[in-house]
This record gives C-alpha cells, structure tokens and sequence, in this order.
C-alpha cells in the first residue's frame, strides 16, 4: 500500500546543547500518509527531534546536530541545503497557537507570499480559503478574514496556525503538541483534523497524551531521555510493547 | 489551488528562492554595515581625542641662566619683602632679554632678532614666574639662577608640529626668524619638551597664554560637585527607592510620583539648569559660579536615574527575603533596613557610581549657572576656597578652551577631554567590577 | 550666636534625649514594647523636628517680616539683625527643651516607640519621594513666572508668530521662537535620519544574526558611545567633523562647489548628533525586539521563512509600537540637546533649507541668552525663559507619548 512508503528516514542522529546530550543515536522512519505519534516523558527529547526533522534547531546557537535524516532520499544536513526551502517542505505547528500579530488573512498568506505560490489577487484567495477549509477553521472565520488572529480562541488560533502550515503547501507536517493549550472540544476537533489530513501528508505528533496518540495515529515511537526505546505499529506499541520502560511508561508508572 | 511544492528537490533551487536567498544575503550585511558604522565612529572619535589630545601633556621650556641684578629688583638693597613687592612683574620682564643677549653671545648663535623679539618667544607668564621666586627666596637677588620657562604657544605649537613656516605667513605673534631662533635654541638643548604637569594640576589662563593653561582647578570644582551630588542624590535617591518599592500604597500619588520621576529622567539637561538659574541664584541667592549650586543642579538631574537603578537593584531581591524576615517578627521597616537594602546595597553602588559619572560630564546646565569662570587662583588655594566660591568643572572648562580664538586652545580642551575620559572610564570600570563581583542570582 | 553653633547645640541637646530616653526604658523593669534603641530615637527625633522647624520657619519669615515694615537685615552687625539672631536662638532652644521634655513624660515601657518611630521614618521617605514632583513643580514655577514677565514685556504675537530672531540693545528685538524651531527640528531630523536606521539595524543585527560572542564584544562597544559626554562630541563637530564637510564642501573643498561657509551647520550638528543617538535608538529597540515573543519567529521560521523576512514581516510590525515610542523618546533627546548645537550648528537665527548653513536652534539661544552679562529683567534675558518653558513643554508632551507607547506595547507580550 502507498502509504507504507518512507517519507522521512532518520539514522544515527545525535543532538547536544552545549553539555546536554539530548539526543542519543535515534534512528527512525517515518511513513507518508500516515500519523507517526512521539510519545514519552517530559524533558526526553521528542521536541528536540521534531525539530531537527526540518532543521529549526539551526536557529538555536548551541544546538548541534549529527546523522543523516533525508527526506524522500536526499540529506536535509547536506551543506548544500537551505533550510528555508526543506521548511517550505516540512510545515510545523507549535505547542502555543502563535499567530502573527496581523489579520486571519494574511497569516494564512504569509507562506504562499513569501515562496510565491500564487499568481494574482484571487489566486491567492483561493488559496486562503482551502488552506482554512482544510484546517476546518473556514466556516467560523469566512465573514472576519481582516480581523486579527490574536483575537480568536485558542482553539481557532490553533486551527489558523495550522492553515497557515497548509496553505505553504508542505508534504510533512509537525506539530509539537498542538493540543497541550487547548480545552477538550478543541482538542477533539483539532484531533479530527489530523486524522484528515492524512490523507495528503505524513503528519508527525509530538504528544504526551498516550490516548491522543493511541486515538490518532499509525505508529508510535517512545522517547525516553533522549533514547528511542521502541519504535512500531501503535496499536502494537499500546497492546504488546517488548520493552520494559514503554510498558512502565503507558502503565503509568513512568513520566 | 494548493499546488504542490514547488521546491522539488532539496538540491534544485528555483529562481525565486535564489532571489530571496540574495535579499537574505544583502539584509545581512545592511546589518553588519550598520553595527560597522557604529563602531567606526566610535574609532575614529577615540583616535581623534588621542591624537589631538596627548600633546597638551608635554610642553616646550626654555632653560635661561637669568641673572637677578639687584639694581633691577632691590634698589635699596634691604631684602625688605615689602619693598621687594613694589616690583612688578615689568620689572623682571627686561632680565629675560638681558638673558638671552647673554646666550647669543656665549653659545654664539646667528640671528639678527632684537632683544624684545629674542625674549617674545618666552611665555608671558615668565616675568611672574621668576617674581615669585624671588619673593620666595629673596637671597636670591645678586645672583644667576636657572629657570626653566614655557615657551609662548608658537614655539611649542612649531615643536609639535602645529605651527609652520607656511601657517604663520601672516601672523604678528610670531615670525619666521623667531622660528630659526628657537631651531638654534633647540640644537643647543635650550628649547625643549617634556611632561606639563602644570596642565594636570594648574589653573586656566587668559587667552595670551594658552601655555600656562591648565584643567587642575577644574578638576577640583568637578570633584566638589560630586561630592555634593553624592552627599545628596545618594540618601534621597535611596530613599525615595526604598519608599516606591516597598512601602508605597498603590494609589493616584504613587502614580502620579513614578510618572513624574519617569518623564523627569528625560527632560533636556539645559532644563535644570534654567531651573538652577531661577530658583538657586535668582530666588535663594546662592553664590553664582559655585560647586555647591551646581552641585545641586546636578543632584536634582541625576536623582531621577539613580532612583530608576535603585528600585531595580531593590526589585531584584527576592520577595522570599522579605517573607522570611517577616516571619520572624521583624516589622517591615525592619526587614527593608536590615535585610533588603544590604542585598541590594552593591546594585545600588553600581548605579550611583554610573549617576555620578553621568553628572561628570554634563556641561549644559553648567554654562547657564556660570560655572565657566576664569578663575585665577592656583592649586592650594582651590582646595581651601571649597563650595562657596567662583569655580569651574571640567566639561565646562574644555568648552571654555573650544570657544577661544587661539587654535592651541584647542589641544587644551582635547587633552582634558582625556582626563575627563579616564575619569569617566575608571568609574565605569569600577561599577562593571562592582556589578560582575557582587552579581547574584537567586 | 552664629546658626551653626545653635544647630550644634539643638542636635547636643537631641543626644541628651537620646541618653536619657534610652536610660529611662532601661531603669524600668517591666517588658518592653520596643527596644530601648526606639525609645531613645523617639526622644531624639522629637527633639530635633521642632526646633529644626521654628529654625527654618524663622529663618524664612523673619527677613519677609521685617521687609514688610520696611526693614532689610543687611548685615550680622546691624543691631535689628542681632537682636533677631538672638530671639531666634532663645526661641530654638526653649522649643528644644520643651519638646524633649515632653518626650521624656511619653517614654514608658508600654509606650509603642517603634511605631511612632517607624511613622516618622516612613514619612521622611515619603517627603524624599515626592521631591520628584517638587522638582517638576519648581521647574514649571519658576520658568512660568519669568515667562509671565517676557511676556509683559514682549509682545506675544512676536514670539510666537513673528519670523525673526534679532536681538539689540535698542529695545525693538524681534525675539520671534519660529525660526530657533525651525533650526532645532531640522538638525533633530538631520540627527534621526542617522541614528535611526544605523540604530535599528544595529539592533536586529545584534538581536537577530550576531552570535553571542560578537554580541558579547559589539554590544558593549556601542554602549561607549552613549557614555560619552555631549561636550566631546560638540568637540568633535566644531573641530573635526565641521572643517572635515568644509574641506569637501567649502569654496576650497574637494568638491570646489562652495556650498558651505563656516564649519558650523545643520549637517555637522545632525550628523554628529545621529552618532551620539546610535546607542540610544539601539539599546532601545534590542529592548523592544527581544521583548517579541520566540514563538512567533519559531512560526515565520517554520514555513520557510528567511530572517530577513520573519524581521520584516513579522518582527518589526509585531515591534512597531515599541519602536516608534523609542524613536519619539530619541526625539526628545535630539530636541533637547545642548553642547552639540551650542559647538556645530552656528549662531545665524534663518529659514534656510540647506543643511551645510549654519542654523540656530531654541537650546544654544537660551545658553546665549543666559549667560551674556544682560540685564536680568530686559526681554532679549527673560526670553530665555519662555524658550526653555517651550522646550520643557515640547520634550515632556514626547516623553509622555513615547512612554505611553512603550507601556503599552510591554503589556501586550506580558
Ligand atoms: N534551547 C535549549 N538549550 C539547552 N537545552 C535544551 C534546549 N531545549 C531543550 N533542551 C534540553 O534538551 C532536553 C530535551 O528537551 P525537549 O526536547 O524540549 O524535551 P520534550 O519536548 O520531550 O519535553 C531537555 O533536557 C532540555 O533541558
Ligand atoms: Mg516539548
């Protein structure tokens, strides 16, 4: 089936902080087509590695990265890479909804205009309106594209940020815990929402809900300070886990 | 439609990413231009005060055997000191030429100079010069004795390389043959320069004599007024902190007080000096020109910044300090007292050293309460004149020397613009090693 | 009897009661409220504070007194002059001894010493506080009533309408404040064209792109800047940055146009103004950028922008109010600067739109003003004071606003 082809391919890779060592020889692959859940305690590395999958720890002075990751073949850590273009790949949504001080509309445009990806006024509107569509957002913000982002609840601003990865187009999206800043029915919507998305991207979940990641996703992966301790099938990760810590961890008697 | 990315490969970059790849690029070195302009100016500034400054620590002095002929300055013969003081400095002022007649002759030097023009290359400060050490000692009289002379602001400004044969074409101070004198002079050792302590301990001087001038008496009067600015602004200052931030209600007066000392921070210097004018010396009738005045002119300008670094360095104790002391039974002046205010004591030190160094350099309100006098009086005396009386400060001295006419003025305000800076520079270096030493974090 | 001796003996008599108080509390067996130290600074402080009162009352009103009956205290040997010295130390003294004896009767161990102590130290620190205010007020006083006066004398319509700015001795100055505006705003603006985008990128450079070491190095580097006196750099414009323009732009110059005069003008001012402004709009906005929460550059970053797009787009609109706020506050700064103009910008009071003329501003005419040997109560003096009021009244109405900005824009990332 297609959607066992590898989107993205992790070996051997390594990150420190300075003196932290916060990634210890992780290798991992991850599907397209399909939800991959990183799960594990707090401090164990998952946001660590999400954002080495589309290099934003480069922002990060005492970051250093090493390994291979390649998307779709290709090594994102090659010399000749620039960020700024496999970002345009590898969308990403963040644990607090942040919205750009500007209008619902033109933060959703914000991606499209900076890589030009659409020719004209209405072009571009087009855009908008499916990126929001597909963020499930369309409805409630059709009539107040010009009021700013900042001014709706948590859970649209959530929505919007996703719409906004959206509309640049990305054939990965991350997202970093997008639901820890949320109430529950925005949570459940949001949850939706991945499992649609799906369909045309490899979605990666940081989440430290086991139940968001036993709810929306293929496969799982468990951290556990800053080592992958297992990596499968979720329902098998959740049924029959073959290491001790993940079986502490989803019993509740780890994190 | 949402097409997919445009970006196939990772390695293929289109046109549009290069195109913003340079605009990347040219951001970033606007930026590098901009903080490389910034330091430039500061380089350029510095070599400007070093170069142009340094000079005013060495001076030309002219070495003459002077013979004090009695016949000049005791007619009668008595060593009477009253007598002795009937003699003004024109009675010395023909025994520098007789000198250099004598040097002509002795050390032959060629020259068709007369002996007025010969001894013109002299200071005009030479004539007191000898008159005070004759009234210091006057067995001296009879005698030769040997003094060592500044030279007038030419010849030194032609030893530093300030004054030419091109440059002074047309100036009556000075001509060209006085200049191949003091060449002559200076083969034979008698014209020479060495350090001018003078300029770091003496007086200013009119403006015939930019060679005598020195920035010591201003030095005194600068430091007079911190020590008022001190013995002011630090208690009030400390005071008025400790109120606002620990005791003060939160109400309409607090209010309008931390409003009041925000916008007082940045009100234009020349602001409190119109004040000082109005209020100091034309209501209280204070003493014009003096350190106390603008002492506290200073106080009432540097208060508002040295209140804003105090509350900071009283914010940054932890409040668990003030809950612990509290708990065991202190009452809340006791706690501010014994226990915030040492742990705030260094930050607060740190701030006022920097207010302080603030106050130093500040000329504007000077000016308007008239602390660019002239002021005569020479070493000891300052010191013991104190407050009350006339004075300058070192910034306003040097703007005094950048307003006269005389280009070797100029070297004078840029060598105290030197001092000025070395002050202002350890006291800097003072509250940085205050600050890294007693920095804590809790 | 010379006041220092009587303060000595007011302050001799205070450590008596201090003694004495403290003496009292620890004769006394029972337990005390407070610690004897606050019992004897009880006795101590209320006998200095009403002495140290009638003192000071006297001191002022006595002179007013006698003035009012036509009486002037010319010296300290004139008999009516003894006579109030005299009275003056009776009265101080007696009041001394009055109230330390009444502090006595109150010193018993349940007295509550620490707080009635402690109320009056919180008072002193209160009466500390507000002198910030009384300073705002004395400013405002004094420069209201001598601009009250100018403008008895001078006619209103010339000050604030007239176009010229010419002051003689003949008593028809035209003392107008229009063309000393115009030289101050057009210098300032000079000042802030410099200052504001060498300021500003320096800041996103240091903030945005520089790594910690050269942040660590340049930072403070440009922090010299401001810590430099305003007089070095009025320096600086009058002797080398005045003739450097000259030596390009003179009759003489590079350039042989003869565009410029005199080494003093609108450039040699602005520009070595700007300078000076650099730190200040840098440090400012590195406050304001930095304050721009890291989440929202994670989320420009993450779809692929470049820095240089997340600063444009994003940063510097999300910093905007924060920003404008620093460069109203380096308005105010520009505006009020003295020593510059005093040394570059010249003396020639003109509309003129070329910045290598030479212009005067509303700064160096009140320090031209002030401290030539004018007569104190003739207008071409007094105007100073209205130019000052001007100047106070313009700059505070800046530093409101910009704080305001400011305020704002912190409360909405708090
Ligand atoms: N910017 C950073 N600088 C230094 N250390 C960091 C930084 N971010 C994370 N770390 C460290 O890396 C480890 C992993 O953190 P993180 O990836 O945030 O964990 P998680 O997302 O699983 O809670 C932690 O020990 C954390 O302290
Ligand atoms: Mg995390």
């Amino acid at each position: 089936m297609n959607s066992q082809t590898i989107k993205i391919s992790a070996r051997h890779v390594d990150v420190h902080y300075d003196k932290t060592h916060a990634i210890k020889d992780v290798s991992v692959e991850i599907p397209s087509n399909s939800v991959t859940a990183f799960i594990g305690p707090s401090g164990c590395g998952k946001s660590t590695f999400l954002r080495c999958l589309n290099r934003m720890n480069d922002t990060i002075e005492s970051c250093q990265v090493s390994g291979d990751i390649l998307l779709d073949g290709e090594n994102i850590y090659d010399p000749k890479v620039d960020p700024v273009q496999l970002r345009a790949k590898i969308g990403m949504v963040f644990q607090k909804p942040n919205p750009f001080p500007k209008s619902i509309y033109d933060n959703v445009a914000y991606g499209p205009r900076i890589h030009g990806l659409a020719q004209g006024k209405s072009d571009l509107d087009a855009l908008v309106e499916q990126a929001l569509r597909r963020a499930a957002i369309w409805e409630e913000v059709k009539d107040r594209l010009s009021a700013p982002g900042t001014g709706l609840s948590g859970g649209q601003q959530q929505r919007v940020c996703i719409a906004r990865a959206i509309a640049t187009a990305p054939e990965v999206l991350l997202m970093d815990e997008p639901c820890s800043a949320l109430d529950p029915i925005a949570t459940a919507q949001i949850e939706e929402l991945i499992d649609e998305l799906r369909q045309n991207y490899a979605v990666v979940i940081v989440t430290h809900s086991m139940h968001q990641a036993a709810r929306v996703s293929q496969k799982t992966a468990f951290f556990h300070m800053g080592t992958l301790v297992e990596f499968g099938d979720t329902k098998t990760i959740f049924t029959n886990p073959t290491d001790p810590r993940t079986e502490g961890y989803i019993t509740g008697r780890i994190g | 439609m949402i097409e997919p990315n445009p970006y196939k490969s990772l390695f293929a970059a289109s046109a549009q990413n290069k195109r913003r790849a340079a605009a990347e690029k040219r951001f970033h070195r606007l930026g590098l231009a901009a903080i490389f302009v910034g330091l430039s100016m500061l380089a350029i500034l510095m070599t400007t005060i070093v170069t142009k400054g340094s000079g005013a620590f060495q001076q030309s002095f002219i070495t003459l055997d002077v013979a004090l002929l009695e016949a000049k300055l005791d007619k009668k013969g008595t060593r009477d000191l009253d007598n002795l003081k009937k003699v003004t400095t024109f009675g010395y002022a023909p025994l520098i030429k007789v000198a250099f007649e004598q040097v002509v002759v002795a050390r032959g030097i060629e020259t068709d100079l007369t002996s007025k023009d010969m001894a013109a290359i002299v200071s005009k400060s030479a004539a007191a010069q000898m008159r005070d050490c004759v009234l210091n000692d006057p067995g001296l009289i009879g005698t030769t004795a040997e003094f060592k002379f500044l030279a007038n602001s030419w010849i030194d400004g032609y030893l530093k390389g300030r004054v030419t044969r091109e440059t002074i074409a047309n100036n009556k101070n000075v001509s060209i043959a006085q200049l191949d004198f003091a060449d002559q002079l200076i083969e034979l050792g008698i014209i020479g320069k060495s350090f001018n302590i003078q300029f770091i301990l003496g007086a200013d001087a009119s403006d015939q004599r930019p060679e005598d001038a020195g920035i010591g008496v201003a030095i005194i009067g600068s430091f007079a007024m911190m020590c008022v600015v001190l013995l002011l602004a630090l208690p009030i200052g400390v005071a008025s902190s400790i109120y606002l931030e620990e005791f003060a209600p939160k109400n309409r007066l607090t209010d309008f007080i931390e409003v009041n000392i925000a916008n007082l921070a940045a009100v234009p210097s020349i602001v409190f000096g119109i004040l000082g004018l109005a209020i100091f010396i034309n209501t209280m009738h204070l003493p014009q020109s003096a350190p106390v005045v603008g002492g506290l002119v200073l106080t009432l300008m540097t208060l508002p910044t040295l209140i804003i670094s105090t509350r900071a360095a009283l914010k940054a104790v932890p409040p668990s300090i003030r809950s612990a002391a509290l708990g065991v039974g202190a009452s809340k002046m006791q706690s501010t007292f014994h226990h915030v205010l040492p742990l705030a004591a260094p930050g607060i030190l740190t701030g006022t050293i920097l207010g302080l160094a603030q106050a130093l350099g500040e000329t504007a309100p000077l000016l308007l309460i008239g602390m660019i006098g002239y002021v005569a009086t020479n070493m000891p005396e300052t010191v013991s004149q104190g407050l009350l009386s006339p004075n300058s400060a070192m910034p306003a001295q040097i703007y005094e020397w950048a307003k006269r006419a005389d280009p070797a003025f100029y070297e004078r305000a840029w060598g105290g613009i030197i001092i000025l800076l070395i002050f202002l520079v350890t006291m800097n270096l003072i509250a940085v090693t205050l600050r890294r030493r007693f920095e804590q974090r809790w | 009897m010379p006041t220092y001796i009587l303060i000595l003996m007011v302050i001799a008599l205070a450590l008596l009661g201090f003694w004495l108080g403290k003496r009292k509390v620890n004769l006394a067996a029972a337990s005390l409220h407070s610690l004897p130290v606050h019992y004897a600074t009880y006795v101590l402080l209320m006998t200095i504070f009403p002495a140290a009162l009638t003192l000071v009352i006297w001191s002022l009103a006595a002179p007013w007194l006698l003035h009012e009956q036509g009486l002037t205290l010319p010296n300290t040997n004139d008999p009516v002059a003894q006579a109030d010295a005299a009275l003056k130390s009776i009265v101080v003294i007696i009041v001394a001894v009055v109230s330390l004896f009444f502090a006595m009767q109150k010193v018993s161990p349940k007295f509550r010493a620490r707080n009635v102590v402690e109320k009056f130290i919180l008072a002193a620190l209160l009466i500390c506080a507000a002198l910030a205010v009384l300073t705002t007020v004395g400013i405002v006083v004094s420069m209201v009533f001598e601009t009250a006066h100018f403008l008895n004398l001078h006619s209103w319509k010339d000050f604030f309408f007239g176009l010229a700015w010419s002051p003689n001795f003949h008593g028809d100055s035209a003392l107008s404040i229009l063309p000393l505006l115009w030289g101050t705003l057009y210098i300032s603006c000079v000042a802030l064209l410099v200052a504001v985008p060498v300021g500003l990128l320096s800041a996103i450079y240091l903030s945005e792109y520089a790594s910690s070491f050269i942040r660590s190095i340049a930072k403070p580097l440009l922090e010299i800047l401001a810590g430099i006196p305003t007089i070095v750099y009025g320096l600086f414009a009058l002797l080398t940055f005045g003739p450097f323009l000259r030596d390009l732009f003179g009759p003489e110059g590079f350039f042989s146009v003869g565009w410029m005069s005199d080494a003093r003008s609108v450039a040699t001012a602005g520009i070595v103004m700007g300078i000076m402004l650099i730190p200040f709009v840098s440090s400012l906005s590195d406050d304001i950028i930095n304050a721009v929460p890291q989440s929202l550059r994670d989320g420009s970053f993450g779809l692929g922008a470049t820095r240089s797009e997340t600063i444009k787009h994003v940063l510097l609109p999300a910093a905007l109010p924060g920003i404008v706020g620093a460069i109203l506050l380096a308005a105010s700064r520009a505006i009020g600067e003295t020593m510059i103009v005093v040394l570059g910008a010249g003396a020639i009071a003109r509309f003129t739109g070329n910045p290598l003329e030479a212009l005067t501003t509303v700064t160096t005419r009140i320090v031209s003003q002030l401290t030539g040997d004018g007569d104190f109560n003739s207008p071409e003096t007094l105007v100073a004071f209205a130019l000052g009021l001007t100047l106070f009244v313009l700059t505070l109405g800046l530093n409101i606003f910009a704080l305001y900005y400011v305020r704002k824009y912190r409360e909405q990332y708090e």
